[in-house]
């Protein structure tokens, strides 16, 4: 394989991974959120992004070209193999926790995607096209509850001040450039993850001020997902995401 | 106490242009923007609408249920107000 198409490869499983281990995330939800509404709502953002993730792998596959499929990255992979940020396998914690990880998800993911709509890449262009909808969604319902949870209660607000404080280590990661990123941009398939700073940074300064919440300083950035060193809790939702299959091999719907 | 910061919203859609919205069901949400997405998440997974209205379920006047029979009763015996008793010629077909 070339350099250039191990780079995509690279590139394709990062988004897919990220994609995947969020949604598998949300899908936790599934039966426990905090009222009915947001039952079905979490779970339909977690089937946006599996579909996504589906996509991606799909894609990942067919331009390794050794007969890997997406149930084959999704099912079959040990943890040190998964390239996903820390933020997307953060546990739940409370609701605030939730819609906050989201939002930063998002809020990274809809300039990339929107890039992507223009790439040099025709199957990228057409899985972003798709998906650049989407995340335009999640960034208004998880922005909608950050601003409410915050300018709530006493109690809510103090929650999200506590989610905002326990999350701010794992927003730098998001911004990473290295060969991957550099290669994909040189070729317009992608752009370079930290050329998209500002419009985060402008989307979660919006939200957080109508939120009255303050953008916590001075975490120490935490990273190493790229270089598939994920954090204690990846391996309990492996365990869980990967149980059918590594049970019965092969199984089918 | 939840309930007062969580009302009952009811969820009109409408499936196609030119059709109107319909009722179909009801949320609980804290305010007319989250009412809406509820509805979207709730409602409209299968391609159900083109457009949402929410209206706080306060809002709404209904009839009195024991009031039925003196609202509806009367009506039933004056079948002449059906358009049943015309002989439609055929070239007008289906109406």
């Amino acid at each position: 394989m070339s350099a250039d198409k191990a780079h995509l490869v690279t590139f394709l499983l990062r988004l897919a991974d990220d994609h995947l281990i969020l949604g598998h995330r949300l899908s936790e939800w599934c039966g426990h959120a905090p009222m009915l509404e947001e039952d079905l709502a979490m779970p339909n953002i977690a089937l946006d992004l599996i579909g996504q993730a589906r996509a991606l792998y799909a894609y990942a596959g067919e331009v390794e070209g050794r007969g890997r499929g997406e149930d084959d990255f999704a099912y079959l992979r040990r943890e040190r193999e998964y390239v996903n940020c820390l933020l997307v396998e953060r546990p739940n914690g409370d609701f605030a926790h939730t819609v906050l990880r989201q939002l930063y998800f998002a809020a990274f993911m809809e300039p990339m995607w929107r890039g992507m709509t223009a790439s040099s890449d025709e199957t990228l262009a057409g899985i972003a096209a798709k998906a650049v909808k989407e995340v335009a969604y999640h960034i208004r319902h998880t922005g909608e509850w950050v601003i409410r949870l915050g300018d709530g209660t006493e109690e809510s607000a103090r929650r999200m001040r506590e989610a905002a404080d326990a999350l701010a280590p794992f927003v730098d990661e998001l911004f990473e450039s290295d060969e991957v990123t550099a290669a994909m941009a040189a070729a317009r398939v992608a752009p370079e993850p930290a050329s998209v700073r500002a419009e985060f940074d402008a989307v979660i300064d919006r939200i957080f001020s109508e939120a009255f919440l303050e953008r916590p300083a001075g975490a120490w950035p935490r990273t190493g997902g790229r270089q598939g060193r994920h954090g204690e809790d990846m391996g309990y939702l492996l365990a869980e995401l990967q149980y059918m299959q590594r049970t019965y091999p092969g199984a089918v719907w | 106490m939840t309930k007062n910061q969580i009302p009952l919203w009811e969820v009109f859609i409408r499936p196609r242009n030119g059709l109107a919205h319909k009722h179909c069901g009801s949320v609980h949400a804290a305010d007319e923007v989250m009412a809406l997405q509820a509805a979207r998440d709730v409602y409209t997974r299968r391609g159900e609408g083109t457009s949402i209205w929410v209206v706080p379920s306060s809002a709404i006047t209904a009839s009195d249920p024991e009031n039925k029979d003196e609202n509806f009763e009367p009506a039933l015996s004056k079948v002449y107000r059906h358009p049943t008793f015309y002989d439609i010629p055929d070239e007008v077909g289906h109406m």
